[in-house]
C-alpha cells in the first residue's frame, strides 16, 4: 500500500464532516477499519457516493437477491449496466429502467432531460442500439400549479434530449395522484437492439490496458447526486438545485454514435457510463467485476474548469461521459474515433495487479482503498418490517357501502368524468411532443396497450410497455406488485407477444421507517411471485428510496418494464375496433371475487378515487397463475388469426375500456352495442367500473366464435360475449338491465378523453413558462 | 441511380433515409460524410433530418458551413435534385438553396404526429408519380418548422407553383386547424424556382412501408426513379 496523506487545504475529518457525507458511525468505522487508518477527504467523498443507497442498494439488496433472474432468454442478468434477452434470429435486446425523481422535482425539465440521457448510455454501452424510450411518470394532481409546472417541464424535457438524440419514445404511463404531488417520479427506460456477438460487458481486465475517459469534459456539475437522491426531500432541497446535472443530447449523440464504432472495432474490452458518483463509481465498479486493481491519475482527466481538487473530479457528475478499458497499445485508434466524432479521449489510469483502487494526483495518491473493499465492504440492512395500522384499517374499509352521488344517477355523467380522469384521459398532449417514429420501427406507438417496434433483419418484432398501480401496492403491497407484474405482462400480450422478461424501478420512501419496508419487502416478494408464474425473469431496474417529503411518502411503486416478443409481424394487433359486426367476447370474469364477505373489484379503484375522493378498501386480487391463462388464451387466439383487436381492462374498469376501443382512435371511432344486462342484480357502478384483474376485451368474427371459445375453455378462461361492433353507429350503446340502456354518443366520449389534459394544460401559465425557460437553456 | 444521403453531427434521420432508398426502392444510397468535399458521384443528394449540431445556434444554421455544402451548393446549380427533409429543410434555407425560412412552431411546442398534405404541384421531379390534388399521410416531427418569407416571395412561390405540398385536413381542404405548425399559408414544402431542390418539413422517409402506417412517401422517392429512367 502507498503513503497516503491529507491533501494541502482539504477539510479536516470530523464528526460533522462524515455526517454531512450521509455515513453514521458504524459505517465510518468500517471504512476506518478497512483502511487501517482515518481515512483523507477524498476516500470519504468516494465512501460518501458508493455506500450511498443510489450506489450500494444497502437496503434492498438482500431483497433482490430472491427475484428470478434466469432463464434461456436471459443472456445478461442484473449487475451490468442493462439486461439482456435473446429474442431469436441471433438478435438481443438489451434494455433497464432507472429513476430521476429527485433532479426532477427540484428542476424538472434537466431532471428529466439527464435521465433520459443515463438510460441511454447504460444501453449503448452494453452494445446494443438505442430503438426506443419509454417513460413512467407520476404526479400530484393537475390542479395545483406546481405540478402543472413539473408536468410540462418534465414532459418537455424528455422530449427535447430524446428528440434531438433521435430515438423514439413509444409508450410509458402517466398517472396524477396526491400521493405524488411533492415527490414526481420520473422513471425513463431504453430499449436497445443489437446481434448477440456485439455484447460488452463493463468488466475491467487486461493487466496494463489503459482506462480512458471518452466524451464531455468534467465539470463541477452534479457533485453529490448520488447522495442526494439518497435522502428525503425537504425544504433545504432546493437549495441543492446545484446537484442536478445538465444535459446536452447532442454531445450524447456523438457519443453514442462513437461509442458503438469503438466497441464494433475490437480495440476496447469494456465501456460504463460515468453516470451517478460519476468517475469513482464507474472505475470501482468495472475493476470489482473484473477482480482487478485500477489506478486513476485525475491530474490526466480534462476538465472544464481550472482548480478541480480530486474530490471534485471524481464525484462531478457532468452528463455524456464514459470510461473506457481499452486494449493497450490501441489508444490510438481509440482517439481516432472519438476525433472522427468531435470528441475528446484521455488516458487517465491503467488497470494494475497490485489488488488496490488507487488515486493519484500527479505522483501524489490522494486515495488508496484494498481490493475492492470500497464496494463490497458496504454495509447491508434489513430493517424491521411492519404495517402501518392505517393502511390495514384502510384495506379493511367495505367501500361498497359508499352512498353513490346524486350525479351518477346519469350514468352518462359518470362515464364522461371517469374518462376526463387525467390518469384515464389521452396523454397525447404529452406524447405529441415527443418524435415515436423517427428510426423508423414503431409498427404500434403512444397510445396503445404497448408499444411495438419490429426488428430489423427479422420477421419478429417486440412490444415494450411500463406499469403500475401504485394506489393496489399501497394498499396491498404483495397484491398490487404482483398486479403490476401482470397488467404489464397484459398489455404486451393483447399486442400479440408473449411476456420474455422484465427490468424494474423500484420507487419507495424511506426504508428505515417500518412501514415502509414493510412495503419494500412485500412488494419484491409480490414481483417475484408474479415473475414465476409468468416465466418473465427479472434482468436488472433500479431501486430508488426516499420518495418522501414532509407530507409523507409516495405510494410505493414498484414500476414494471415489461418486454415481449412477438413471432410473427403478421401477428401485430391493435387495441381498438375496427371491423363491423365483430363479436366483442371478454376473457376473464366480468365481476371481482367475493373477498372477506365483500366484493371486491371497487377496492383501490380509479372510480372510488375519481368520483368519490376516496382511496380505500381491497385492491382487487391478483392471480399470477390465472393471469398466465388468460394471457396464454389470448396469444393462442392470436397465433391462429381469429383476434380483430385486444385491450387490457385494468384502470377504470370495463367500462372505459369499452370506450377506449370504441374512440381511442380519433381518426376513426366506432360504435358498439354492449348487453350486460345479464349483470343486472349487482351494481350498475361495479358492474361497469370494477377493476378484477385478469381481463382482456378482443373482437373476434362471427366465424371464429367457435374455436375462441374452445382455446379459452381449454387454458380454464371463461369466455363471455358480451356485444357487437356497429361501425356505422356514432353511440356506444350498453344495455345494464332488461329495457334500460346507457347510449353513450362517441363525440362525447371522445370529448372527455382527448379533451381533458389539452384543456388543463393548454394556455395554463406554468406550461407557458416552461416554454419561455427551455428556450433560454437551449439556446 | 445512386442516393447520398448526407450525415451531419446530429442528423438522426439518415438512416431513415437510407433503408427507405435501400429496402423500400431497392436503389442504391450511400452515406456523405459532412468534412468530405466528394459528393461520390451520386444522382440525389439526400439532407435528412435530425438536430444537426443540435440547433443550439439556430436549426440548420452551422451545418451550413460543412465542408460539404459547396458540393451541394454546386450539385444544386448544375441542376441537380436535392432533397432536404426537416432539419434538412432547415439546413437549405439557410444555405441559400431556397428562400425563406423555418422558424419555431406557432404553438411553441415540439409536434410529432401524422398529418395530411395536399399535393399542389404534380408536375415536379419529385412529385410526377402523385395524382392532382392528392391527400398524403405522413409524420412530421419538429420544434421548429413554421414556414415564413415575405410577401414578395410568398407570391412568387405562389405563383411559380413552387408550392409543392401544404398541410390540410382529410379531405384535403387547407384549413387553419389542418395547420400545425402555424406555416405561412399552411406550406408544407416548396421547391426551387429551377424546381430541382425540394426542401419539406415532413418525413416521407417514414412513410414507406405500410408495416408502419400509409405508406404514401413513396411515390416521391418513385418519381425521382423516374425522372432518371426516362
Amino acid at each position: 500500500m502507498s503513503k497516503v496523506a491529507p491533501r494541502p487545504g482539504d477539510p479536516r475529518i470530523t464528526p460533522a464532516l462524515v455526517a454531512e457525507h450521509g455515513l453514521n458511525e458504524d459505517e465510518f468505522r468500517r471504512l476506518v477499519d478497512m483502511l487501517g487508518r482515518e481515512p483523507t477527504f477524498t476516500e470519504l467523498g468516494i465512501i460518501s457516493a458508493l455506500w450511498s443507497e443510489h450506489c450500494s442498494y444497502k437496503h434492498s439488496r438482500a431483497l433482490l437477491k430472491t427475484l428470478p433472474t434466469e432463464g434461456p432468454q436471459v443472456l445478461q442478468g442484473p449487475g451490468e449496466n442493462a439486461g439482456v434477452v435473446s429474442v431469436g434470429d441471433g438478435l438481443a435486446v438489451a434494455f433497464k429502467i432507472e429513476s430521476h425523481n429527485h433532479p426532477s422535482a427540484v428542476e424538472p425539465y434537466q431532471g428529466a432531460a439527464t435521465g433520459a440521457g443515463g438510460i441511454l448510455r447504460d444501453v449503448f454501452t452494453m452494445g446494443a442500439r438505442p430503438i426506443a424510450m419509454l417513460n413512467s411518470l407520476r404526479f400530484g394532481s393537475l390542479d395545483s400549479a406546481r405540478v402543472r409546472y413539473l408536468f410540462a417541464g418534465v414532459v418537455k424535457g424528455i422530449g427535447d434530449y430524446g428528440n434531438c438524440v433521435g430515438i423514439p419514445t413509444v409508450a410509458g404511463e402517466i398517472v396524477f395522484d396526491d400521493a405524488y404531488e411533492t415527490n414526481p417520479l420520473v422513471n425513463a427506460m431504453c430499449v436497445g437492439v443489437m446481434k448477440e456477438s456485439e455484447l460488452i460487458t463493463a468488466k475491467a481486465e487486461g493487466i496494463g490496458n489503459p482506462i480512458i475517459a471518452v466524451g464531455a469534459r468534467t465539470g463541477r456539475d452534479g457533485i453529490h447526486g448520488a447522495s442526494f437522491a439518497s435522502e428525503d426531500l425537504s425544504e433545504a432541497s432546493d437549495a441543492k438545485r446545484p446537484r442536478v446535472q445538465v444535459g446536452d443530447p447532442f454531445t450524447e449523440k456523438l457519443l453514442l454514435e462513437a461509442s458503438l464504432e469503438l466497441i464494433r472495432s475490437g480495440h476496447i474490452v469494456a465501456i460504463q457510463d460515468m453516470g451517478a458518483a460519476g468517475l469513482t463509481s464507474s472505475s470501482a465498479e468495472m475493476a470489482e467485476r473484473g477482480e482487478v486493481g485500477v489506478t486513476i491519475d485525475v491530474s490526466k482527466v480534462p476538465v472544464r474548469e481550472q482548480g478541480m481538487t480530486p474530490y471534485e473530479i471524481l464525484l462531478s457528475e457532468s452528463q455524456e461521459r464514459m470510461l473506457v478499458v481499452a486494449k493497450r497499445g490501441h489508444e490510438d485508434d481509440v482517439a481516432a474515433i472519438l476525433t472522427r466524432w468531435d470528441l475528446t479521449a484521455a488516458v487517465i489510469g491503467e488497470v494494475i495487479a497490485e489488488p488496490v483502487y488507487r488515486v493519484t494526483e500527479g505522483a501524489t495518491v490522494v486515495a488508496e482503498f484494498p481490493g475492492s473493499r470500497l464496494v463490497t465492504d458496504c454495509p447491508r440492512y434489513s430493517p424491521e418490517a411492519r404495517e402501518s395500522d392505517e393502511i390495514v384499517r384502510l384495506r379493511a374499509t367495505d367501500v361498497t357501502t359508499i352512498p353513490e352521488l346524486p350525479e351518477e344517477k346519469d350514468p352518462l355523467w359518470t362515464l364522461e368524468r371517469m374518462l376526463s380522469s387525467p390518469t384515464i384521459a389521452s396523454k397525447a398532449w404529452a406524447y405529441r411532443q415527443y418524435d415515436s417514429t423517427v428510426r423508423t420501427n414503431t409498427v404500434i406507438g403512444p397510445g396503445g396497450d404497448a408499444a411495438v417496434l419490429r426488428l430489423r433483419g427479422s420477421n419478429r418484432a417486440i412490444a415494450v410497455k411500463t406499469d403500475c398501480n401504485g394506489r393496489y401496492v399501497y394498499l396491498s403491497p404483495r397484491n398490487g406488485a404482483q398486479a403490476a407484474v401482470c397488467e404489464a405482462a397484459r398489455n404486451v400480450a393483447c399486442t400479440g407477444a408473449r411476456p420474455l422478461a422484465i427490468t424494474n424501478c423500484l420507487n419507495f420512501g424511506n426504508p428505515r421507517r417500518p412501514e415502509n419496508y414493510f412495503q419494500l419487502s412485500e412488494a419484491i416478494a409480490g414481483i417475484g411471485e408474479a415473475c414465476r408464474a409468468m416465466d418473465t425473469p427479472v434482468t436488472g431496474g433500479n431501486v430508488s428510496l426516499y420518495n418522501e417529503s414532509p407530507s409523507g411518502a409516495v405510494y410505493p411503486t414498484p414500476v414494471i418494464g415489461m418486454l415481449g416478443l412477438i413471432d410473427d409481424i403478421a401477428h401485430v394487433t391493435r387495441s381498438t375496433w375496427s371491423m363491423d359486426d365483430d363479436v366483442i367476447i371478454l376473457l376473464g370474469e366480468l365481476l371481482g371475487e367475493v373477498v372477506g364477505g365483500a366484493r371486491s373489484g371497487l377496492g383501490g379503484s380509479e372510480y372510488l378515487s375519481r368520483i368519490h375522493g376516496v382511496v380505500a378498501g381491497e385492491p382487487p386480487p391478483c392471480h399470477p397463475v390465472l393471469e398466465r391463462d388468460v394471457i396464454n388464451a389470448l396469444l393462442e387466439c392470436i397465433r391462429e388469426g381469429h383476434v380483430h383487436s385486444a385491450h387490457d381492462c385494468s384502470d377504470g374498469g370495463l367500462a372505459v375500456a369499452l370506450a377506449e376501443c370504441a374512440m381511442a382512435n380519433q381518426d376513426r371511432p366506432v360504435g358498439a352495442e354492449i348487453n350486460l344486462a345479464a349483470w343486472s342484480d349487482v351494481a350498475l357502478r361495479e358492474v361497469l367500473y370494477n377493476e378484477a384483474q385478469g381481463r382482456i376485451i378482443i373482437t373476434v368474427p362471427e366465424s371464429s366464435l367457435g374455436r375462441v371459445a374452445a382455446i379459452a375453455v381449454g387454458h380454464r378462461v371463461p369466455p363471455m360475449m358480451i356485444g357487437r361492433v356497429r361501425s356505422a353507429s356514432r353511440d356506444l350503446v350498453i344495455e345494464t338491465a332488461p329495457g334500460r340502456t346507457l347510449v353513450a354518443p362517441l363525440d362525447r366520449l371522445a370529448a372527455a378523453y382527448h379533451g381533458a389534459i389539452p384543456a388543463i394544460m393548454d394556455g395554463s401559465a406554468e406550461s407557458a413558462a416552461v416554454l419561455e425557460q427551455a428556450a433560454v437553456t437551449t439556446v | 441511380m445512386k442516393f447520398g444521403i448526407v450525415t451531419f453531427p446530429g442528423s438522426n434521420c439518415d438512416y431513415d433515409a437510407y433503408r427507405a432508398v435501400v429496402d423500400e426502392l431497392g436503389a442504391e444510397a450511400t452515406y456523405l460524410w459532412h468534412k468530405t468535399e466528394d459528393l461520390e458521384g451520386v444522382d440525389v443528394v439526400v439532407l435528412p433530418g435530425g438536430f444537426s449540431y443540435g440547433d443550439y445556434l439556430r436549426a440548420g444554421a452551422i451545418a451550413r458551413f460543412s465542408p460539404i455544402m459547396r458540393e451541394v451548393v454546386a450539385h444544386a446549380g448544375r441542376g441537380g435534385p436535392v432533397l432536404a427533409i426537416c432539419n434538412g429543410f432547415q439546413i437549405a434555407c439557410e444555405a441559400g438553396l431556397l428562400p425563406g425560412a423555418l422558424v419555431r412552431n406557432a404553438g411553441m411546442r415540439f409536434v410529432s404526429e401524422a398529418v395530411y398534405l395536399s399535393v399542389e404541384n404534380e408536375g415536379t421531379m419529385f412529385t410526377s408519380q402523385y395524382e392532382k390534388d392528392a391527400v398524403l399521410r405522413i409524420p412530421i416531427a419538429h420544434g421548429e418548422g413554421r414556414y415564413v418569407a415575405d410577401a414578395t416571395t410568398l407570391a412568387r412561390l405562389e405563383d411559380n407553383g413552387q408550392v409543392v405540398f401544404r398541410y390540410c385536413d382529410a379531405g384535403g381542404s387547407a384549413t387553419g386547424e389542418a395547420n400545425p405548425n402555424g406555416s405561412m399559408r399552411g406550406i408544407a414544402g416548396i421547391v426551387s424556382a429551377e424546381g430541382n431542390v425540394l426542401g419539406m418539413m415532413p418525413h416521407p422517409e417514414r412513410a414507406v412501408d405500410s408495416l408502419l402506417g400509409p405508406a404514401d412517401g413513396k411515390l416521391l422517392f418513385e418519381s425521382l426513379l423516374a425522372r432518371v429512367a426516362v
